[in-house]
């Protein structure tokens, strides 16, 4: 099994210090600037376009510099932030319901299971603010009540009402208003946007990132592109799982190859598990589909009481039905954190209890909402999710119950990054989902597209400016650049070689197989060590056995694919060492072994207050611990009975 | 398109209303035709108007096809690679009508030109009076006659249902609840054109009109 | 159930094209049409074969990225669907199936039925958007909108940008893209400055890449999954004729 040294504890150098308040208007005046006539012959490379990527690299532009993007979609407007649905905080109070900045900030740290920075959360709340006015002045279009002023609605078991929405698609609304300044920025000629381009590697000259090699995914060239700085906005990982809400393209490459070149990988256990879902419903299964979580708020969880029990779910009558949630949780019933809800609906599975195809779902029924509401109440509320589990499923949520089930959403960990964004390898910036910097353990609902959005727009293009006004940082080393296209064309040649008998998908499959069996919702140290055992022998039987078709010199889905999923083993086992090795539970991250007496998620703060930063050595992963200190916040055990 | 078929469709409302003079009577139908001839003489030359209204109408009728050319050329550039299946999901009504009905309405133009208005093909003859030739043109012996404008008439009225809706939505005009009212208006008045236009050949050749 | 597919196959911008059938066996009425093809695609990946390349990436009817004409109608027959959404319990066993890619002289076949729909990027940049650097923002509440002109911008907004407009349309034309963003940005007060010349610059751009007129035919609203309305066209081209004048 893979072994791991700790190394020497890391700090966070950038935050200044002094009143939460006011660190970021400190950090922004100390922060050097760049003249202006000299921006243009500074080079920023942004990968990926989603929230954060799209926002920055509008912005870099914007202010002069030269920017160069890269998505590996057929346009910036693909990215996955656009399937975001529920709204975005901000910590506006427009309705007088007592929010402000320090509520948003208390309530996002305390979401995050205290495991995030402070300083960080602190900044993202006051930001906050500022992204509303960007977006409504770049014309996404909010939903707004008749007086002519944004709509807000509480999301997420907030007791403010401080999301801002656009009915159910509001990442879509955000990314194009960030993909519309990116467009205009290329047109402007300050952006060369490079599309169906897939990062493969970092270029770190001098200690320094200072470009990428990239996969023309049309034509199968490989391209060298050298800047004076590098950011990754490339989302999560959460494709690890082979099944998740992920789309289909997402994937870990571009902050792995980063990983291996020197960037410490922080928290990668901490995954977010949304408890309504679809549920899978065969082996071809290729992803999961979210439904909003307001369901709940109408809709009453159940399975039958008896393991197996095959009735169809109206021949089940109510003292045969068991409420679980409102049977545990008395107090919050069907409303309880994410979290609690998912593992709730394992747990009834895992009792035989579940129902639909394997046994793997639970039922989420309105029947009582439509006898109390009445049919139209509820289809005026609920109608469009209704229509989509209606077209996925093939059956009528009217008239029979819904059956969801949990799946990965949201990765909370990633590159780690100081406050100015930064890695540690100097001149690579990571940004949005790709990094973890900002909600600790636990993401609240709501959160992810304001994290994204404050990145880009705001916090990035002040403190990527001071590490360029810092520089120059001299010429790219030649023989650095073609190490790391050797490296790039090695790994294609090797995929291209095996020429075995599974294709890439079926490994990834399996592989997500194990992730979720055994690094899921609920980990235990036997389920990890298993898993530890399992990933480097499917890793090995990859690399024996993969089957790639085709020929790498044009468009290759398959190549592509194989790729990944190579990534994502290395990964996979970082995720469960590093699943090991918090024995707490905290968060998305629930080992078994602590719990208290009701089966609540048990932290232990006097062992685990920290960020695990893995720095990847040839001779294994080292552990570095960043020391989380809570100067405002009072670290509390969350209980909803 | 939009406005050489406004033209167009102004053009046919009145041919049509003119055309019904043909139940007041042969004399009726005769003076209206002359009154067109000298209308605002002296200030005008014999056929003054008559002419400009024809040149206008020629223009509109060039442009209008002009513009039907350029549209289906950029189309047919637009798509140089057919579909080996398609469907259409819009009733397919307004491609076909529109391209296809168009060509055979110009076809039929000139036709109705050769008889009706030059009397070339008409058995009253070049220089008889407009409403002999009328009258002559659709007796029940010439049936096939009656029957080409018959479904002339038909396709002029579907393909002014969608034109007419068309012209304002291209226009800008059509918003909203309004998009229901335009194209029932539309249908409404290609239906009452159709109407007016067909009553005078059908009296003809049934014998209501002598 | 057993279906037989007949699937457009093309290595390369270059290659003629050619219609190829496969037989796709034991498919479930609960797959989705992408998942369909993942399982052909996964047998001829080990049958040495090259596998059918289509786009696809959220899997959720967001992105906008599938796209393909399903038995002649573009995302297939079940309206306001995405072909991803599409499942397969809506074919018969046994049906034969005819896939094949967009079709415009704009959007050039890549491989097999990814074609390449960077022109409506550039249509986009043409003018699409709200000229207003990050931090220049007054506050959102600084300018009112009625709530009725939010909503219709929405649902102009909604375009996902798919280009099944452009495939649908007799005329091989992209009004409804162009028209779905002008109109949106043209409901709301932040989009009033740039409106004329934003309107004036897309649908020159919109000519300028070949796409066809547009003859009013509504093909291309029947079959978007997002239901963009003609009115966006209307508003369109009152637009581009005041900016005309």
């Amino acid at each position: 099994m893979i072994e791991y040294t700790e190394g020497e504890a890391l700090r966070d150098a950038k935050a200044p210090e002094g009143p939460i308040e006011e660190r970021w208007a400190k950090r922004k005046f100390s922060a050097k600037l760049v003249n202006p006539a000299n921006k243009r012959k500074l080079n920023v490379i942004v990968v990926g376009t989603g929230l954060a990527g799209g926002s920055a690299a509008a912005t870099l532009g914007e202010l002069g510099y030269n920017v160069k993007s890269f998505c590996y979609q057929d346009s910036p407007r693909r990215a996955h932030s656009i399937a975001a649905q529920g709204g975005i905080n901000a910590a506006k109070n427009y309705r007088g319901d007592g929010d402000s900045i320090y509520r948003l900030f208390y309530d996002t740290v305390k979401g995050g299971d205290f495991r995030a920075r402070e300083s960080n959360v602190y900044r993202l709340a006051e930001v906050s603010v500022n992204i509303i006015d960007q977006a409504v002045a770049q014309g996404v279009p909010f939903a707004r009540e008749y007086g002519g002023l944004l709509d807000t609605r509480s999301f997420g078991g907030a007791q403010v009402s401080r999301t801002f929405y656009a009915r159910g698609q509001t990442g879509q609304q955000l990314l194009l208003g960030a993909y519309q300044a990116l467009e205009r920025q290329v047109k402007a000629g300050t952006v060369e946007m490079f599309t169906r381009h897939e990062m493969l590697e970092l270029i770190v000259s001098d200690g320094r990132a200072r470009g990428i090699i990239v996969r023309d995914m049309v034509t199968g060239e490989i391209e060298r592109h050298t800047a004076d700085a590098v950011v990754l906005a490339t989302g999560g990982y959460g494709n690890v799982f082979f099944l998740s809400t992920n789309a289909k393209g997402c994937n870990t490459t571009a902050i792995w190859r980063a990983h291996e070149r020197g960037a410490y990988f922080a928290n990668p256990c901490y995954t977010q598990i949304h408890p309504t879902c679809i549920p899978v419903s065969g082996e071809y299964q290729s992803k999961l589909t979210l439904m909003s979580e307001s369901l709940r708020n109408d809709g009453r969880v159940w399975v039958p009481v008896a393991a197996g029990d095959q009735r169809a779910p109206g021949d089940i009558p109510d003292e045969e039905r068991d409420y679980y949630l409102e049977r545990i949780y008395p107090a919050f019933g069907n409303l309880v954190p994410r979290d609690i809800a998912s593992r709730a609906a394992k747990n009834v599975c895992d009792e035989g209890r579940g129902v639909g195809p394997g046994g793997l779902g639970v039922y989420l029924d309105f029947r009582d909402a439509i006898g109390r509401l009445g049919r139209d109440a509820v289809e005026k509320k609920y109608g469009n999710l209704f229509e989509m589990y209606e077209r996925i499923t093939g059956e009528d949520p009217y008239t029979q119950p819904m059956r969801i089930y949990p799946a990965v959403h949201y990765t909370m960990g990633g590159l780690w990054v100081d406050y100015d964004l930064q890695s540690t390898v100097p001149g690579l910036f990571v940004i949005g989902e790709a990094n973890f910097s900002d909600h600790g353990a636990n993401r609240l609902g709501a959160s992810a597209l304001m994290q994204g959005l404050a990145d880009g727009y705001f916090v990035l293009p002040t403190t990527l400016g001071d590490y360029l006004a810092n520089g120059p940082y001299g010429e790219v080393d030649e023989e650095a650049v073609a190490e790391a296209e050797i490296k790039v064309r090695t790994k294609i040649d090797r995929l291209m070689a095996v020429n075995g008998t599974r294709t890439p998908d079926s490994f990834h499959r399996e592989l997500g197989k194990i992730m979720w069996d055994f690094c899921g919702m609920e980990r235990t140290e036997e389920s990890l060590r298993k898993a530890l055992e399992l990933i480097p022998a499917l890793r090995e039987e990859f690399w024996r056995n993969v089957k790639v078709s085709g020929t790498p010199e044009e468009l290759n889905q398959v190549l592509e694919k194989a790729g990944r999923v190579a990534d994502f083993f290395d990964l996979a086992e970082l995720m469960c060492l590093d699943a090991l090795v918090r024995t707490e539970s905290c968060g998305g991250h629930f080992r078994a072994e602590s719990q208290d007496a009701d089966g609540e998620a048990l932290r232990d703060d006097e062992h685990f207050a920290h960020v695990s930063a893995w720095e990847r050595t040839p001779d294994g992963p080292v552990l570095h611990k960043e020391a989380l200190e809570y100067d405002y916040v009072k670290m509390s055990q969350r209980s909803y009975k | 398109m939009a406005v050489t078929g406004a033209v167009m469709v102004g053009f046919l409302a009145l041919h049509m209303l003119g055309n019904l003079k043909i139940f007041y009577g042969r004399e009726s139908f005769n003076e209206y035709a002359h009154w067109l001839r000298t209308l605002l003489q002296p200030f005008l030359p014999y056929r003054g108007v008559l002419t400009l209204l024809e040149i206008g109408l020629f223009l509109a009728v060039v442009l209008h096809m002009w513009a039907a050319i350029t549209l289906t050329r950029r189309a047919r550039k637009a798509r140089p690679v057919k579909y080996v299946a398609k469907k259409s999901q819009a009733t397919g009504y307004a491609t076909h009508i529109m391209r296809w009905g168009g060509v055979t309405i110009a076809l039929y133009i000139v036709w109705h030109l050769l008889d009706l208005t030059f009397g070339v093909v008409n058995p009253a003859g070049f220089n008889s009076a407009p409403a002999d030739r009328m009258i002559e043109g659709f007796q029940p012996g010439r049936w096939w006659v009656t029957a080409v404008y018959v479904i002339a008439i038909i396709l002029v009225g579907l393909h002014l249902r969608h034109g007419i809706w068309s012209a304002f939505q291209t226009l800008g005009w059509v918003k909203g609840e309004r998009r229901r009212i335009v194209k029932l208006g539309a249908l409404a008045f290609s239906a009452v054109l159709v109407l007016g236009f067909l009553a005078p050949p059908l009296a003809i050749m049934f014998g209501v009109v002598k | 159930m057993d279906l037989t597919l007949k699937v457009w196959r093309q290595s390369g911008p270059d290659d003629a094209g050619r219609m190829v059938t496969y037989l796709a066996k034991d498919v479930s009425p609960d797959m989705s049409f992408l998942e369909m093809l993942d399982v052909v695609n996964e047998k001829l990946i080990l049958e040495g074969d090259d596998p059918i390349a289509f786009d696809h990436d959220c899997r959720e009817g967001i992105c906008g990225m599938c796209g393909m004409v399903i038995n002649g109608v573009a995302h297939g027959e079940q309206r306001a669907t995405t072909t991803c959404q599409l499942h397969m319990r809506h074919f018969e066993d046994g049906a034969e199936i005819t896939i094949e890619p967009w079709r415009a002289a704009p959007f050039p076949v890549i491989k097999d039925l990814v074609v390449d729909r960077s022109a409506f990027d550039r249509i986009i940049q043409a003018g699409g958007f709200v000229s207003v650097p990050a931090g220049s923002a007054p506050d959102a509440h600084a300018v009112p909108v009625r709530k009725e002109d939010a909503d219709d911008a929405f649902d102009a907004a909604t375009c996902i940008g798919c280009g099944a407009c452009v495939a649908a349309c007799p005329n091989g034309s992209a009004s409804l893209f162009t028209a779905a963003k002008i109109t949106h940005l043209s409901l709301l007060p932040q989009g009033q400055p740039e409106r004329l010349i934003r309107a004036k610059a897309m649908v020159d751009q919109m000519d300028a890449e070949g796409f066809g007129g547009c003859t009013n035919t509504g093909e291309c609203t029947a079959v978007c999954p997002k239901g963009i309305p003609l009115d966006t066209i209307a508003q369109m081209n009152t637009d581009y004729l005041k900016a005309s004048r």
